[in-house]
């Protein structure tokens, strides 16, 4: 029996099973490189905005319509956020009252989007060409958006920025520390160190397992029902954004605390013991110390879970337009990743590529913490 | 004073008179170590005692004090409860002051409210999920008083808009809310479907490639890169979903002469495969290579090519790990929300056909609960109904998923 044809089939067999491999990882790959292109090549634009040189008047009429002080032409190319200013300037600089400057003013979002060849920049066709040659005098100049970075929300998407998310993400962020961090390793602790091995402990275990695969939208029904209806928390405060998001954290750390625990070996616990020392101080002078790289790691890679979540912040109405960032954690605040829904519900153009900007600052920030973690892990690591 | 402030004083009140109570106490006790040579408990357990004495009843004050402001029976005034408190605390460091002696035992009190306190968070979780439970359970109660349970499950029309009106007063005659949840449900099936038939081929291949083919170098590069898929929050999935893929495949359908919606099924489904992919690769991954090595020997020594050998002999040992891997990653696609608001429908619709606009679960829930609606109309409460199904439905996923880990895995001594 000849078996050389076969034999053949089954290695082309082989060769194609192992292709279908490759081809799955390129595909993961090739998704992943396309996103992070698309992501940034719409995010890019942001970080540009047009200034436009117009003559600004500060006549006494300024002082009651901030429209006044530029001429009727330049009204729709300029920014209502800068013309709001002009009243106040005037009031710290009475002696400018009478004059005429020109000043570098803050573009509209139209003149912004049809600089950058934006479809749907919305600019009315009797400006364009004057907005053009304007461009090519030099009146109006791309400069770098650090508006983004300095002001809070805006129903003005030239004057549109992620301050007060980011304060708010910054806050949410400390409070979820501060609840989930303490009870999580709380928790791992007792599970590891003191509980008994009975049905009670068990249930925790499992209770602890499920928790970590309830989709996190049931954490915002929680939170809405219990720290808002039952405990009065205000809604869309950054406390009640902080404990739900803590809750939803917790399982995460502590199952990578109980594993951190579990990797210090028994013996430097009968060591200690040996010497005389309590439960307590064999657990708070030797094990926890051991496992402290392990608890960061897990604890950074929970939080960043929870920095980047969104769901559960919706249901206790962190999605409100919240253009100053908030004075306390009762304050209604908003965080990055709302911000980034709230903006991508806006249907001017401009807000589009803010909306990818935020994402681009969300992600760097997640990868970096994630980073961090990884980092953190392959140094500490410890073989006993 | 309002609430905020009360807390404030009271834990900067508390912190530093603790920090006192730790330094008197410790203290104290060094210099009766001095005295009589070395005491049973070191000094610092003598400190904690301190503390403990101090902001236990300060503690318990405060708790009883909010508990009743939120019940609503007494309201007790900032003052008096941040008074009351600290001169409660005061008295009791006091008494444990006058404890401190050379033959007192301070170790154990100590070590026995910090042993209670482990079990108080460990309690924690516990209360979580009694918590959500209780919260989705009750306002679904109602809802159910109002909407039978069976219409609720089987109805085909979702139309709740006529609650909205009568709770606002306009309804008009006859007009009744229909709450029938099976389109849905159709929809959030689609919807994982498609995810899943992304995810599953993608995952497992990637899978079995890093197990059995990569080096080891690559593997390890490999596996946190698939992972940061699923660290990419999901708003940013979504606002991809509906800003790049939808109008892509908007784009294909109408070249093949289809008519597709912007809201389209595949567009979020396509996108949920991505995100779940490392949920399936990395845990695949484990469970591929925890079979043991002397089985693929065995199979490649007798002749077998490594596709047959992977296919006949490790995937059959792996699958009560895989199955579990897909349950999980099932459970997560059904409870994603993010993704589907941004990128699907709002309309329920029972279709078979992908391209059309569908809704699903998590974005009717978010939709209800987001508004500006009256907490009690069955508009609202048909959110938390909902969320009891989600959770029902998910938790016999990861229930299931541990059964078929458990009761089939094989053992490899």
């Amino acid at each position: 029996m000849n078996i050389t044809p076969r034999l053949k089939r089954r290695y082309r067999a082989d060769r194609r099973f192992k292709f279908y491999g490759m081809a799955a990882i390129a595909f993961a790959l090739s998704f992943l490189a396309f996103f992070f292109i698309d992501i940034i090549g719409k995010a890019m634009p942001a970080f540009e905005q047009a200034y436009i040189e117009v003559p600004v008047t500060y006549s006494a009429a300024v002082k009651d319509n901030y429209n006044k002080a530029i001429p009727r032409e330049y009204r729709y190319l300029v920014s209502k956020s800068y013309l709001r200013t002009l009243p106040y300037e005037l009031e710290a600089h009475p002696e400018l009252l009478g004059k005429t400057k020109q000043r570098w003013a803050l573009a509209s979002h139209r003149v912004d989007q049809y600089i950058k060849g934006h479809q749907g920049h919305g600019l009315k066709k009797k400006y364009r060409s004057h907005v053009t040659a304007m461009y090519d005098d030099g009146h109006i100049e791309m400069r770098f958006n650090a508006r983004f970075f300095s002001h809070g929300d805006s129903k003005m998407a030239e004057n549109a920025g992620i301050l007060a998310a980011a304060i708010g993400s910054i806050l949410v962020l400390l409070i979820t520390i501060a609840v989930a961090v303490p009870i999580g390793v709380m928790t791992a602790v007792y599970l590891e160190e003191f509980a008994p091995d009975n049905r009670f402990t068990q249930a925790i275990e499992v209770n602890i397992n499920n928790l970590a695969a309830i989709p996190s939208i049931l954490y915002g029904l929680l939170g809405l029902a219990i720290f808002i209806n039952v405990m009065g928390v205000p809604r869309s405060s950054a406390l009640a954004g902080g404990l739900t998001l803590a809750l939803m954290t917790l399982p995460v750390i502590i199952i990578s605390t109980r594993a951190a625990l579990r990797s210090v070996p028994e013996s430097i616990r009968d060591a200690a013991y040996g010497l005389g020392a309590s439960n307590l101080q064999v657990v708070m002078h030797h094990v926890l110390p051991l496992a402290f790289p392990g608890i960061l790691t897990g604890s950074i890679i929970g939080l960043a879970q929870a920095m980047g979540e969104t769901a559960p912040l919706l249901i206790v109405g962190m999605m409100a337009y919240i253009p100053e960032a908030p004075g306390s954690i009762l304050d209604a605040t908003t965080v990055l990743p709302a911000q980034v829904y709230t903006w991508s519900s806006e249907s001017i153009r401009a807000f589009e590529e803010r909306t990818a900007a935020g994402i681009l600052v969300l992600l760097t920030v997640l990868l970096s913490l994630n980073g961090f973690a990884v980092w953190l892990r392959s140094r500490t690591q410890k073989t006993w | 004073m309002t609430t905020a402030n009360v807390f404030f004083w009271f834990v900067a009140g508390l912190l530093p008179l603790s920090a006192m109570a730790f330094l008197f106490a410790s203290k104290k006790a060094e210099k009766l170590e001095v005295q009589f040579g070395r005491l049973q408990s070191r000094p610092g357990f003598f400190g904690w005692y301190a503390v403990i004495k101090l902001a236990s009843p300060a503690l318990l004050v405060g708790l009883v004090c909010s508990i009743l402001n939120m019940i609503g029976w007494i309201h007790v005034p900032g003052e008096m409860l941040l008074a009351t408190a600290f001169a409660l605390g005061a008295g009791s460091l006091w008494l444990g002051l006058k404890q401190v002696k050379h033959d007192f035992r301070a170790r154990q009190p100590v070590e026995k409210t910090m042993q209670t306190m482990l079990f108080i968070a460990a309690i924690i979780s516990i209360l979580t999920t009694v918590g959500i439970v209780f919260s989705v359970l009750f306002e679904s109660i109602r809802f159910f008083n109002i909407v039978p349970l069976w219409d609720f499950l089987t109805g085909t029309t979702w139309n709740p808009d006529t609650a909205f009106l009568i709770g606002s007063g306009m309804a008009e005659g006859g007009a009744v809310p229909e709450f029938g949840s099976l389109p849905i449900f159709a929809g959030t099936f689609m919807i994982t479907i498609i995810a899943m038939m992304v995810a599953v081929p993608v995952g497992l291949f990637s899978a079995i490639y890093m197990s059995e083919y990569a080096s080891d170098g690559l593997r390890t590069a490999l596996k946190p890169t698939l992972e940061i898929l699923a660290g990419i929050p999901t708003v940013v999935y979504g606002f991809f979903a509906a800003i790049t893929i939808s109008p892509l495949v908007v784009n294909i359908a109408e070249s093949f002469g289809l008519h597709a919606d912007f809201t389209n099924a595949l567009a979020p489904g396509l996108i949920m495969g991505i995100m779940i992919i490392p949920f399936i690769s990395s845990l695949s991954d484990d469970v591929i290579r925890a079979v043991p090595q002397p089985m693929r020997d065995a199979s490649l020594a007798l002749g077998m090519t490594r596709s047959e050998t992977i296919r006949h002999i490790v995937l059959p040992a792996a699958l009560p790990g895989i199955v579990a891997a897909f349950l999980l990653a099932m459970s997560r696609a059904i409870g994603e929300t993010m993704i589907v608001v941004m990128a699907a429908g709002l309309r329920p619709n029972l279709t078979a056909n992908p391209l059309e606009g569908v809704t699903t679960v998590t974005v009717k829930i978010v939709e209800a609960l987001t508004g500006d609606q009256e907490f009690d109309s069955a508009f609202t409460l048909a959110a938390f109904a909902l969320g009891l199904v989600l959770l029902v439905i998910t938790l016999c996923l990861n229930i299931a998923s541990s059964i078929v880990v458990r009761k089939f895995r094989q053992r490899y001594e």
